[in-house]
Protein backbone atom coordinates (compact mmCIF):
# COMPACT_ATOMS: atom_id res chain seq x y z
CA UNK A 1 0.00 0.00 0.00
CA UNK A 2 2.01 3.10 -1.29
CA UNK A 3 0.76 6.66 -1.24
CA UNK A 4 2.28 9.09 -3.76
CA UNK A 5 4.17 12.00 -2.35
CA UNK A 6 5.13 10.38 0.67
CA UNK A 7 8.40 8.60 1.59
CA UNK A 8 8.18 4.53 1.52
CA UNK A 9 8.54 3.34 5.26
CA UNK A 10 11.95 2.31 6.03
CA UNK A 11 13.06 -0.61 8.35
CA UNK A 12 11.14 0.30 11.15
CA UNK A 13 12.91 0.98 14.42
CA UNK A 14 13.28 -2.33 16.96
CA UNK A 15 12.34 -1.20 20.31
CA UNK A 16 12.75 -4.95 21.35
CA UNK A 17 16.34 -4.53 22.37
CA UNK A 18 15.85 -1.19 24.31
CA UNK A 19 12.72 -1.90 26.13
CA UNK A 20 9.98 -4.23 27.21
CA UNK A 21 7.25 -4.25 24.35
CA UNK A 22 4.05 -3.24 26.23
CA UNK A 23 1.46 -2.76 22.86
CA UNK A 24 2.93 -3.42 19.23
CA UNK A 25 0.84 -1.72 16.42
CA UNK A 26 0.99 -4.15 13.44
CA UNK A 27 -0.81 -3.02 10.16
CA UNK A 28 -3.47 -0.82 11.76
CA UNK A 29 -6.17 0.55 9.28
CA UNK A 30 -9.10 2.83 10.99
CA UNK A 31 -12.22 3.77 9.44
CA UNK A 32 -14.48 6.21 10.12
CA UNK A 33 -17.44 4.59 8.00
CA UNK A 34 -16.28 4.80 4.50
CA UNK A 35 -13.47 7.26 5.07
CA UNK A 36 -10.27 6.05 6.31
CA UNK A 37 -8.03 8.17 8.66
CA UNK A 38 -5.08 5.50 9.54
CA UNK A 39 -3.13 3.67 7.34
CA UNK A 40 -0.86 0.43 7.78
CA UNK A 41 1.01 1.86 11.37
CA UNK A 42 3.02 0.36 12.83
CA UNK A 43 5.02 0.85 16.22
CA UNK A 44 5.56 -0.39 19.50
CA UNK A 45 4.69 1.49 22.78
CA UNK A 46 7.57 0.93 25.94
CA UNK A 47 6.46 -0.05 28.93
CA UNK A 48 6.83 2.28 31.72
CA UNK A 49 7.99 5.08 29.13
CA UNK A 50 6.34 7.87 27.35
CA UNK A 51 5.86 7.63 24.26
CA UNK A 52 4.43 11.05 22.02
CA UNK A 53 2.40 11.03 19.06
CA UNK A 54 3.32 14.36 17.38
CA UNK A 55 2.15 15.84 13.75
CA UNK A 56 -0.09 18.49 12.49
CA UNK A 57 -4.00 18.66 13.46
CA UNK A 58 -6.31 16.07 11.39
CA UNK A 59 -3.23 13.61 10.48
CA UNK A 60 -4.94 11.17 12.60
CA UNK A 61 -3.22 11.55 16.49
CA UNK A 62 -6.45 10.77 18.35
CA UNK A 63 -7.67 7.80 16.34
CA UNK A 64 -4.65 6.38 16.78
CA UNK A 65 -4.50 6.68 20.57
CA UNK A 66 -8.16 5.59 21.19
CA UNK A 67 -8.00 2.35 19.42
CA UNK A 68 -5.57 1.50 22.64
CA UNK A 69 -8.60 1.30 24.76
CA UNK A 70 -11.07 0.63 21.84
CA UNK A 71 -12.89 3.88 22.95
CA UNK A 72 -14.10 4.04 19.15
CA UNK A 73 -16.24 0.49 19.67
CA UNK A 74 -18.41 2.69 21.12
CA UNK A 75 -19.71 4.05 17.84
CA UNK A 76 -21.11 1.29 15.66
CA UNK A 77 -19.66 3.02 12.22
CA UNK A 78 -16.40 3.06 13.19
CA UNK A 79 -13.81 0.31 12.43
CA UNK A 80 -10.22 -0.73 13.27
CA UNK A 81 -8.39 -3.66 11.21
CA UNK A 82 -4.84 -4.73 11.91
CA UNK A 83 -3.58 -5.99 15.07
CA UNK A 84 -2.85 -3.90 18.62
CA UNK A 85 -0.96 -6.36 20.76
CA UNK A 86 -1.27 -5.30 24.58
CA UNK A 87 0.91 -8.03 26.13
CA UNK A 88 0.76 -10.82 23.84
CA UNK A 89 -3.12 -10.07 23.54
CA UNK A 90 -4.74 -8.90 20.17
CA UNK A 91 -7.47 -6.22 21.32
CA UNK A 92 -9.08 -5.65 18.32
CA UNK A 93 -10.29 -9.58 18.99
CA UNK A 94 -14.12 -9.76 18.58
CA UNK A 95 -13.90 -11.46 21.74
CA UNK A 96 -12.20 -8.99 24.14
CA UNK A 97 -13.65 -8.16 27.26
CA UNK A 98 -13.97 -4.00 26.92
CA UNK A 99 -14.54 -3.47 30.35
CA UNK A 100 -11.56 -5.54 31.51
CA UNK A 101 -9.25 -3.61 28.72
CA UNK A 102 -10.28 -0.09 29.94
CA UNK A 103 -9.29 -0.92 33.42
CA UNK A 104 -6.42 -1.80 32.36
CA UNK A 105 -5.80 0.77 29.97
CA UNK A 106 -7.04 4.14 31.29
CA UNK A 107 -7.24 7.33 29.14
CA UNK A 108 -7.19 11.11 29.76
CA UNK A 109 -9.04 13.47 27.82
CA UNK A 110 -8.75 16.57 25.81
CA UNK A 111 -11.29 18.62 27.62
CA UNK A 112 -11.21 17.97 31.43
CA UNK A 113 -14.12 15.81 32.63
CA UNK A 114 -15.06 15.81 36.01
CA UNK A 115 -18.13 13.98 36.85
CA UNK A 116 -20.99 16.11 37.80
CA UNK A 117 -20.28 14.79 41.86
CA UNK A 118 -17.71 15.50 45.07
CA UNK A 119 -14.19 15.40 44.25
CA UNK A 120 -13.88 11.96 46.42
CA UNK A 121 -16.88 10.08 44.42
CA UNK A 122 -15.10 11.76 41.32
CA UNK A 123 -11.63 9.71 42.40
CA UNK A 124 -13.99 6.73 43.83
CA UNK A 125 -16.17 5.94 40.92
CA UNK A 126 -13.90 3.45 39.22
CA UNK A 127 -12.68 1.99 42.47
CA UNK A 128 -16.75 1.35 43.23
CA UNK A 129 -16.86 -0.13 39.94
CA UNK A 130 -14.35 -2.74 40.60
CA UNK A 131 -15.59 -4.00 43.98
CA UNK A 132 -16.89 -2.94 47.01
CA UNK A 133 -14.34 -1.54 49.26
CA UNK A 134 -14.38 -1.29 53.14
CA UNK A 135 -14.50 2.60 53.69
CA UNK A 136 -11.33 3.00 55.18
CA UNK A 137 -9.53 1.12 52.34
CA UNK A 138 -11.62 3.41 49.69
CA UNK A 139 -10.58 6.84 51.52
CA UNK A 140 -7.12 5.41 51.55
CA UNK A 141 -6.85 4.47 48.16
CA UNK A 142 -8.36 8.30 46.64
CA UNK A 143 -6.14 9.45 49.16
CA UNK A 144 -3.10 7.83 47.11
CA UNK A 145 -4.55 8.41 43.30
CA UNK A 146 -4.94 12.31 44.80
CA UNK A 147 -1.36 11.89 45.69
CA UNK A 148 -0.10 10.58 42.63
CA UNK A 149 -1.92 13.01 40.33
CA UNK A 150 -0.33 15.60 42.47
CA UNK A 151 -3.98 17.08 43.67
CA UNK A 152 -4.12 16.60 47.36
CA UNK A 153 -2.28 19.39 49.06
CA UNK A 154 -5.00 21.21 47.09
CA UNK A 155 -8.30 19.32 47.55
CA UNK A 156 -7.64 17.16 50.97
CA UNK A 157 -9.98 20.20 53.31
CA UNK A 158 -12.93 20.13 50.50
CA UNK A 159 -13.09 16.32 48.95
CA UNK A 160 -16.83 16.77 49.28
CA UNK A 161 -17.14 19.72 47.65
CA UNK A 162 -17.76 19.35 43.55
CA UNK A 163 -15.27 18.26 40.85
CA UNK A 164 -16.85 20.67 38.34
CA UNK A 165 -16.18 23.61 40.24
CA UNK A 166 -12.24 23.18 40.64
CA UNK A 167 -9.70 25.05 38.24
CA UNK A 168 -9.31 23.80 34.95
CA UNK A 169 -6.11 22.68 35.74
CA UNK A 170 -7.49 20.99 39.42
CA UNK A 171 -10.16 19.07 36.87
CA UNK A 172 -7.08 17.66 34.48
CA UNK A 173 -4.94 16.34 37.68
CA UNK A 174 -8.53 15.20 38.92
CA UNK A 175 -9.25 12.96 35.91
CA UNK A 176 -5.34 11.73 35.86
CA UNK A 177 -6.51 10.76 40.05
CA UNK A 178 -9.48 9.36 38.68
CA UNK A 179 -7.99 6.94 36.17
CA UNK A 180 -4.83 5.99 38.70
CA UNK A 181 -7.20 5.53 40.92
CA UNK A 182 -8.08 2.21 39.21
CA UNK A 183 -4.43 1.17 38.75
CA UNK A 184 -4.25 0.20 35.03
CA UNK A 185 -0.95 -0.61 33.40
CA UNK A 186 -1.15 1.96 30.44
CA UNK A 187 -2.61 5.42 30.44
CA UNK A 188 -3.50 7.26 27.49
CA UNK A 189 -3.26 11.19 27.00
CA UNK A 190 -5.05 13.16 24.33
CA UNK A 191 -3.47 16.76 24.59
CA UNK A 192 -4.01 16.61 28.17
CA UNK A 193 -3.02 20.26 28.59
CA UNK A 194 -4.30 21.91 25.25
CA UNK A 195 -7.03 23.56 27.41
CA UNK A 196 -4.90 24.95 30.41
CA UNK A 197 -2.45 27.23 31.24
CA UNK A 198 1.36 27.22 31.19
CA UNK A 199 1.04 26.27 35.20
CA UNK A 200 -1.32 23.71 35.05
CA UNK A 201 0.65 22.39 31.81
CA UNK A 202 4.41 22.67 33.93
CA UNK A 203 2.42 20.79 37.04
CA UNK A 204 0.66 17.86 34.42
CA UNK A 205 4.03 17.62 32.77
CA UNK A 206 6.16 17.15 36.35
CA UNK A 207 3.79 14.52 36.84
CA UNK A 208 4.13 12.43 33.48
CA UNK A 209 7.42 12.14 35.01
CA UNK A 210 6.55 10.86 37.94
CA UNK A 211 3.86 8.21 36.76
CA UNK A 212 6.29 6.62 33.99
CA UNK A 213 7.82 4.87 36.89
CA UNK A 214 4.87 2.83 37.66
CA UNK A 215 3.26 3.41 34.01
CA UNK A 216 3.06 3.19 30.43
CA UNK A 217 2.33 6.86 29.22
CA UNK A 218 1.22 7.70 25.80
CA UNK A 219 0.74 11.46 25.04
CA UNK A 220 -0.77 12.71 21.96
CA UNK A 221 0.42 16.41 22.22
CA UNK A 222 0.32 19.32 19.25
CA UNK A 223 3.32 21.01 21.10
CA UNK A 224 6.41 19.69 20.29
CA UNK A 225 8.46 21.07 23.25
CA UNK A 226 6.45 18.93 25.43
CA UNK A 227 7.35 15.95 23.28
CA UNK A 228 10.82 16.84 23.61
CA UNK A 229 10.22 17.33 27.17
CA UNK A 230 8.33 14.24 28.68
CA UNK A 231 8.87 11.79 25.97
CA UNK A 232 10.97 8.61 25.73
CA UNK A 233 9.79 8.06 22.30
CA UNK A 234 8.04 9.64 19.79
CA UNK A 235 6.05 9.00 16.76
CA UNK A 236 5.36 11.60 13.58
CA UNK A 237 1.92 10.87 12.34
CA UNK A 238 1.33 12.32 9.13
CA UNK A 239 -1.87 11.87 7.04
CA UNK A 240 -3.23 9.09 8.81
CA UNK A 241 0.24 7.46 8.62
CA UNK A 242 2.75 6.98 11.51
CA UNK A 243 5.59 8.19 9.65
CA UNK A 244 8.51 7.99 11.71
CA UNK A 245 8.98 6.20 15.30
CA UNK A 246 12.39 6.36 17.26
CA UNK A 247 13.70 7.77 20.47
CA UNK A 248 12.65 11.11 21.61
CA UNK A 249 16.16 12.82 20.82
CA UNK A 250 16.83 11.16 17.24
CA UNK A 251 13.05 12.13 15.96
CA UNK A 252 14.18 15.85 16.92
CA UNK A 253 18.03 16.10 16.77
CA UNK A 254 18.23 14.05 13.67
CA UNK A 255 14.93 12.89 11.68
CA UNK A 256 15.43 10.74 8.74
CA UNK A 257 12.35 11.54 7.12
CA UNK A 258 11.59 14.76 5.28
CA UNK A 259 7.95 14.86 6.38
CA UNK A 260 9.42 14.85 9.74
CA UNK A 261 12.18 17.31 9.44
CA UNK A 262 9.69 19.49 7.61
CA UNK A 263 7.33 19.51 10.85
CA UNK A 264 9.63 19.68 13.51
CA UNK A 265 11.46 22.72 11.76
CA UNK A 266 8.39 24.30 11.84
CA UNK A 267 7.89 24.35 7.95
CA UNK A 268 4.29 23.37 8.08
CA UNK A 269 1.34 22.16 10.81
CA UNK B 1 -28.37 58.16 2.68
CA UNK B 2 -26.25 56.75 5.76
CA UNK B 3 -28.11 59.16 7.67
CA UNK B 4 -31.66 57.72 6.43
CA UNK B 5 -31.37 54.68 6.51
CA UNK B 6 -29.67 54.75 10.38
CA UNK B 7 -33.10 56.49 11.25
CA UNK B 8 -35.18 54.15 9.40
CA UNK B 9 -33.42 51.12 11.11
CA UNK B 10 -34.04 53.28 14.66
CA UNK B 11 -37.24 53.57 13.58
CA UNK B 12 -38.00 50.05 12.36
CA UNK B 13 -36.58 49.13 15.61
CA UNK B 14 -38.51 50.94 17.72
CA UNK B 15 -41.90 49.86 16.29
CA UNK B 16 -40.74 45.77 16.26
CA UNK B 17 -40.26 46.85 20.38
CA UNK B 18 -43.75 48.28 20.59
CA UNK B 19 -45.07 45.69 19.09
CA UNK B 20 -43.54 42.83 21.01
CA UNK B 21 -44.17 44.62 24.41
CA UNK B 22 -47.95 45.22 23.25
CA UNK B 23 -48.41 41.62 22.36
CA UNK B 24 -46.51 40.41 25.61
CA UNK B 25 -48.89 43.11 27.92
CA UNK B 26 -51.39 41.27 25.96
CA UNK B 27 -50.87 37.98 27.15
CA UNK B 28 -49.54 39.16 30.59
CA UNK B 29 -53.03 40.91 30.99
CA UNK B 30 -55.37 38.31 29.92
CA UNK B 31 -53.73 35.93 32.02
CA UNK B 32 -53.30 38.02 35.24
CA UNK B 33 -57.58 38.59 34.47
CA UNK B 34 -57.71 34.47 34.71
CA UNK B 35 -56.23 34.24 37.93
CA UNK B 36 -57.90 37.77 38.83
CA UNK B 37 -61.36 35.97 38.12
CA UNK B 38 -60.79 32.82 39.78
CA UNK B 39 -59.25 34.15 43.00
CA UNK B 40 -61.82 36.66 43.30
CA UNK B 41 -64.49 33.74 42.77
CA UNK B 42 -63.17 30.96 44.57
CA UNK B 43 -61.34 32.00 47.66
CA UNK B 44 -64.14 32.63 49.14
CA UNK B 45 -65.20 29.13 48.84
CA UNK B 46 -62.20 27.62 50.64
CA UNK B 47 -62.28 27.08 53.90
CA UNK B 48 -61.71 24.14 56.41
CA UNK B 49 -65.29 21.92 55.34
CA UNK B 50 -64.33 22.57 51.31
CA UNK B 51 -61.18 19.72 52.03
CA UNK B 52 -62.53 17.53 54.44
CA UNK B 53 -65.88 17.05 53.82
CA UNK B 54 -68.21 15.24 51.54
CA UNK B 55 -70.04 16.89 48.94
CA UNK B 56 -74.15 17.49 49.94
CA UNK B 57 -77.08 16.86 47.59
CA UNK B 58 -77.71 19.64 45.01
CA UNK B 59 -79.48 22.59 46.53
CA UNK B 60 -78.32 22.27 49.80
CA UNK B 61 -75.46 24.57 51.51
CA UNK B 62 -71.81 23.53 53.02
CA UNK B 63 -70.42 20.20 52.31
CA UNK B 64 -66.62 20.23 50.48
CA UNK B 65 -64.68 18.26 48.03
CA UNK B 66 -62.57 16.39 49.80
CA UNK B 67 -63.37 13.36 48.02
CA UNK B 68 -62.91 14.95 44.25
CA UNK B 69 -58.91 16.18 46.07
CA UNK B 70 -58.07 13.16 46.87
CA UNK B 71 -59.55 10.82 43.93
CA UNK B 72 -57.56 13.53 41.46
CA UNK B 73 -54.64 12.91 44.24
CA UNK B 74 -54.96 9.43 43.62
CA UNK B 75 -55.37 8.99 39.59
CA UNK B 76 -52.39 11.85 39.65
CA UNK B 77 -50.31 9.26 40.95
CA UNK B 78 -51.26 6.32 39.02
CA UNK B 79 -50.42 8.26 36.07
CA UNK B 80 -47.26 9.26 37.28
CA UNK B 81 -46.14 5.53 38.78
CA UNK B 82 -47.03 4.06 35.76
CA UNK B 83 -46.11 7.07 33.13
CA UNK B 84 -42.70 8.54 34.74
CA UNK B 85 -40.79 5.40 34.74
CA UNK B 86 -41.67 4.47 31.11
CA UNK B 87 -41.25 7.23 29.63
CA UNK B 88 -37.93 8.14 30.93
CA UNK B 89 -36.72 4.40 30.18
CA UNK B 90 -38.45 5.24 26.45
CA UNK B 91 -36.33 8.14 26.44
CA UNK B 92 -33.14 6.58 27.55
CA UNK B 93 -33.45 4.40 24.71
CA UNK B 94 -34.11 7.14 22.19
CA UNK B 95 -31.19 9.22 23.30
CA UNK B 96 -28.61 5.91 24.08
CA UNK B 97 -29.44 3.49 21.37
CA UNK B 98 -31.87 5.84 19.19
CA UNK B 99 -29.93 4.82 16.24
CA UNK B 100 -32.13 2.22 14.42
CA UNK B 101 -35.47 2.25 12.76
CA UNK B 102 -37.40 1.13 15.80
CA UNK B 103 -36.20 4.13 17.22
CA UNK B 104 -37.04 6.54 14.87
CA UNK B 105 -40.84 4.80 14.49
CA UNK B 106 -40.93 5.48 18.51
CA UNK B 107 -39.83 8.57 17.45
CA UNK B 108 -42.50 9.44 15.33
CA UNK B 109 -44.92 7.96 17.59
CA UNK B 110 -43.88 9.89 20.09
CA UNK B 111 -43.48 13.26 18.21
CA UNK B 112 -47.36 12.91 17.28
CA UNK B 113 -49.36 11.75 20.35
CA UNK B 114 -47.22 14.74 21.92
CA UNK B 115 -49.91 17.29 20.30
CA UNK B 116 -52.83 14.24 20.17
CA UNK B 117 -55.95 16.14 21.96
CA UNK B 118 -56.49 14.51 25.29
CA UNK B 119 -59.80 13.03 24.43
CA UNK B 120 -58.73 11.23 22.17
CA UNK B 121 -56.84 9.12 24.36
CA UNK B 122 -59.88 9.20 26.77
CA UNK B 123 -62.10 7.45 24.23
CA UNK B 124 -59.21 5.40 23.61
CA UNK B 125 -58.82 4.42 27.42
CA UNK B 126 -62.61 4.07 26.95
CA UNK B 127 -63.10 1.77 24.51
CA UNK B 128 -60.21 -1.31 25.31
CA UNK B 129 -60.81 -0.45 29.19
CA UNK B 130 -64.28 0.77 30.65
CA UNK B 131 -66.37 -1.08 27.82
CA UNK B 132 -64.76 -4.52 28.26
CA UNK B 133 -64.64 -3.95 32.24
CA UNK B 134 -67.92 -2.99 32.25
CA UNK B 135 -67.56 0.54 33.83
CA UNK B 136 -65.42 3.44 34.93
CA UNK B 137 -62.83 3.62 36.90
CA UNK B 138 -60.58 5.70 38.52
CA UNK B 139 -57.79 3.14 37.27
CA UNK B 140 -58.74 3.76 33.85
CA UNK B 141 -58.62 7.38 34.63
CA UNK B 142 -55.23 7.20 35.76
CA UNK B 143 -54.13 4.99 32.54
CA UNK B 144 -55.43 8.05 30.53
CA UNK B 145 -53.50 10.70 32.13
CA UNK B 146 -50.48 8.35 32.05
CA UNK B 147 -51.00 7.65 28.70
CA UNK B 148 -50.90 11.72 27.64
CA UNK B 149 -47.75 11.80 29.82
CA UNK B 150 -45.70 9.33 28.49
CA UNK B 151 -45.25 10.90 24.88
CA UNK B 152 -44.29 14.03 26.91
CA UNK B 153 -42.03 12.78 29.24
CA UNK B 154 -40.36 10.63 26.37
CA UNK B 155 -39.84 13.70 24.32
CA UNK B 156 -37.68 15.76 27.17
CA UNK B 157 -36.14 13.12 28.33
CA UNK B 158 -34.46 12.27 25.00
CA UNK B 159 -33.58 15.52 25.10
CA UNK B 160 -32.52 16.95 28.52
CA UNK B 161 -29.93 13.08 28.01
CA UNK B 162 -29.20 14.01 24.44
CA UNK B 163 -27.31 17.10 25.94
CA UNK B 164 -25.12 15.48 28.28
CA UNK B 165 -21.90 15.92 26.92
CA UNK B 166 -20.62 12.90 24.69
CA UNK B 167 -16.43 13.01 26.75
CA UNK B 168 -18.53 12.65 29.53
CA UNK B 169 -19.43 9.23 28.96
CA UNK B 170 -17.09 8.13 27.07
CA UNK B 171 -14.80 9.29 30.28
CA UNK B 172 -16.91 7.09 32.29
CA UNK B 173 -16.51 4.35 29.83
CA UNK B 174 -12.73 4.78 29.38
CA UNK B 175 -13.04 4.06 33.51
CA UNK B 176 -14.41 0.51 32.49
CA UNK B 177 -18.26 1.11 33.13
CA UNK B 178 -20.75 -1.05 31.71
CA UNK B 179 -23.00 0.83 29.38
CA UNK B 180 -25.95 0.81 31.41
CA UNK B 181 -23.95 1.95 34.65
CA UNK B 182 -22.74 4.48 33.03
CA UNK B 183 -26.25 5.68 31.89
CA UNK B 184 -27.43 5.80 35.23
CA UNK B 185 -24.44 7.14 37.23
CA UNK B 186 -23.59 9.80 35.16
CA UNK B 187 -26.07 10.66 31.89
CA UNK B 188 -28.55 10.62 34.90
CA UNK B 189 -27.04 12.38 37.22
CA UNK B 190 -25.72 15.17 34.97
CA UNK B 191 -29.22 15.28 33.90
CA UNK B 192 -30.87 15.03 36.98
CA UNK B 193 -32.39 18.73 37.00
CA UNK B 194 -33.81 18.95 33.75
CA UNK B 195 -35.16 15.53 34.46
CA UNK B 196 -37.19 16.63 37.00
CA UNK B 197 -38.48 19.57 35.96
CA UNK B 198 -39.81 17.95 33.01
CA UNK B 199 -41.52 15.40 34.98
CA UNK B 200 -42.98 17.94 37.21
CA UNK B 201 -44.32 19.73 34.41
CA UNK B 202 -45.63 17.29 33.23
CA UNK B 203 -47.50 15.80 35.97
CA UNK B 204 -48.72 19.32 36.48
CA UNK B 205 -50.09 19.34 33.09
CA UNK B 206 -51.96 16.10 32.82
CA UNK B 207 -53.19 17.13 36.42
CA UNK B 208 -55.43 19.80 34.77
CA UNK B 209 -57.12 17.25 32.48
CA UNK B 210 -60.84 16.85 32.08
CA UNK B 211 -61.88 15.42 29.18
CA UNK B 212 -59.92 12.20 29.14
CA UNK B 213 -61.32 11.66 32.77
CA UNK B 214 -64.88 12.40 31.52
CA UNK B 215 -64.85 8.89 29.65
CA UNK B 216 -62.40 6.61 31.97
CA UNK B 217 -62.81 8.08 35.76
CA UNK B 218 -66.08 9.67 35.25
CA UNK B 219 -66.88 11.11 38.62
CA UNK B 220 -68.53 10.55 41.84
CA UNK B 221 -70.29 12.09 45.04
CA UNK B 222 -68.84 9.24 47.23
CA UNK B 223 -65.27 9.30 48.98
CA UNK B 224 -63.17 6.93 46.74
CA UNK B 225 -63.38 3.27 47.74
CA UNK B 226 -61.75 1.29 45.43
CA UNK B 227 -59.55 1.85 41.64
CA UNK B 228 -62.43 0.06 40.18
CA UNK B 229 -64.78 2.38 40.96
CA UNK B 230 -65.69 5.84 39.25
CA UNK B 231 -63.71 8.14 41.06
CA UNK B 232 -64.66 11.75 42.57
CA UNK B 233 -62.25 14.24 40.94
CA UNK B 234 -61.46 17.80 41.24
CA UNK B 235 -61.64 19.05 37.07
CA UNK B 236 -64.52 17.02 36.36
CA UNK B 237 -66.56 17.66 39.34
CA UNK B 238 -65.82 21.75 37.99
CA UNK B 239 -67.32 20.71 35.09
CA UNK B 240 -70.24 19.39 36.48
CA UNK B 241 -70.52 21.77 39.24
CA UNK B 242 -70.22 25.42 36.92
CA UNK B 243 -72.84 23.51 34.60
CA UNK B 244 -75.38 23.12 37.10
CA UNK B 245 -77.95 25.39 38.43
CA UNK B 246 -77.18 25.60 41.48
CA UNK B 247 -75.08 28.50 42.86
CA UNK B 248 -73.90 27.12 45.73
CA UNK B 249 -72.39 24.55 43.44
CA UNK B 250 -71.28 27.16 41.07
CA UNK B 251 -69.43 28.25 43.64
CA UNK B 252 -67.76 25.11 44.99
CA UNK B 253 -66.66 24.98 41.01
CA UNK B 254 -64.75 28.43 41.34
CA UNK B 255 -63.14 27.11 44.50
CA UNK B 256 -61.74 23.83 43.06
CA UNK B 257 -60.48 25.63 40.31
CA UNK B 258 -58.86 27.97 42.18
CA UNK B 259 -57.52 25.12 43.94
CA UNK B 260 -56.08 23.77 40.77
CA UNK B 261 -54.58 27.28 39.55
CA UNK B 262 -52.74 27.88 43.14
CA UNK B 263 -51.15 23.97 42.79
CA UNK B 264 -50.19 24.54 39.59
CA UNK B 265 -48.51 28.03 40.44
CA UNK B 266 -47.14 26.02 43.16
CA UNK B 267 -45.46 23.07 41.16
CA UNK B 268 -44.51 25.83 38.01
CA UNK B 269 -42.66 27.92 41.34
CA UNK B 270 -41.14 24.43 42.40
CA UNK B 271 -39.73 23.55 39.03
CA UNK B 272 -37.83 27.09 38.82
CA UNK B 273 -36.25 26.60 42.28
CA UNK B 274 -34.90 23.07 41.28
CA UNK B 275 -33.57 24.88 38.01
CA UNK B 276 -32.03 27.24 40.06
CA UNK B 277 -30.10 25.17 42.75
CA UNK B 278 -26.62 24.70 42.53
CA UNK B 279 -25.36 21.13 42.15
N1 LIG C 1 -15.98 11.05 14.23
C1 LIG C 1 -15.38 11.20 13.05
N2 LIG C 1 -16.03 10.92 11.90
C2 LIG C 1 -15.44 11.07 10.71
N3 LIG C 1 -14.18 11.48 10.53
C3 LIG C 1 -13.46 11.77 11.63
C4 LIG C 1 -14.02 11.64 12.95
N4 LIG C 1 -13.08 12.00 13.86
C5 LIG C 1 -12.00 12.33 13.14
N5 LIG C 1 -12.20 12.20 11.80
C6 LIG C 1 -11.25 12.44 10.71
O1 LIG C 1 -10.16 11.57 10.89
C7 LIG C 1 -8.93 12.24 10.62
C8 LIG C 1 -8.02 12.14 11.84
O2 LIG C 1 -8.60 12.88 12.90
P1 LIG C 1 -7.97 12.91 14.34
O3 LIG C 1 -7.58 11.54 14.71
O4 LIG C 1 -8.93 13.60 15.22
O5 LIG C 1 -6.68 13.82 14.12
P2 LIG C 1 -5.72 14.50 15.18
O6 LIG C 1 -6.07 14.02 16.54
O7 LIG C 1 -4.35 14.11 14.75
O8 LIG C 1 -5.91 15.98 15.03
C9 LIG C 1 -9.29 13.66 10.24
O9 LIG C 1 -9.32 13.74 8.84
C10 LIG C 1 -10.68 13.84 10.80
O10 LIG C 1 -11.42 14.73 10.02
MG1 LIG D 1 -6.80 15.12 18.26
Amino acid sequence: MSVSGLSEPSMPFDLSDRANIKIKVRGLNFFYGAFQALYDNHLDIAEKKVTAFIGPSGCGKSTHIRTYNRMFSLYPEQKATGEIILDGQNILEENIDLIELRTRVGMVFQKPTPFPMTIFDNVAYGLRLKARLPKSELEARVEDALKGAALWDEVKDNLHSLGTDLSGGQQQRLCIARAIAVEPEVILMDEPCSALDPVATYKIEELIDKLKEQYTIVIVTHNMQQAARVSDYTAFFYLGRCIEFGPTEEIFTAPKKKETEDYITGRFG
Amino acid sequence: MKFRSRTRRKAINLIALILAGLSAAIGLFFLIWIIFEITQKGISSINWAFFTELPVPPGETGGGLSNAIMGSIIITLIATVIGVPIGVLAGTYLSEFGYGRLSAIIRFITNTFVSAPSIVVGVFVYSIMVVPLKGFSGLAGGISLAIIMLPVITRTTEEILRLVPVGLREAALALGAPYWKMVVSIVYRAGKKGLITGIILAIARVSGETAPLLFTALNSPYWPSGLMEPMANLTVTIFNYAMSPYEDWQAKAWGGAFLITCALLIVNILSRVIVRQKG
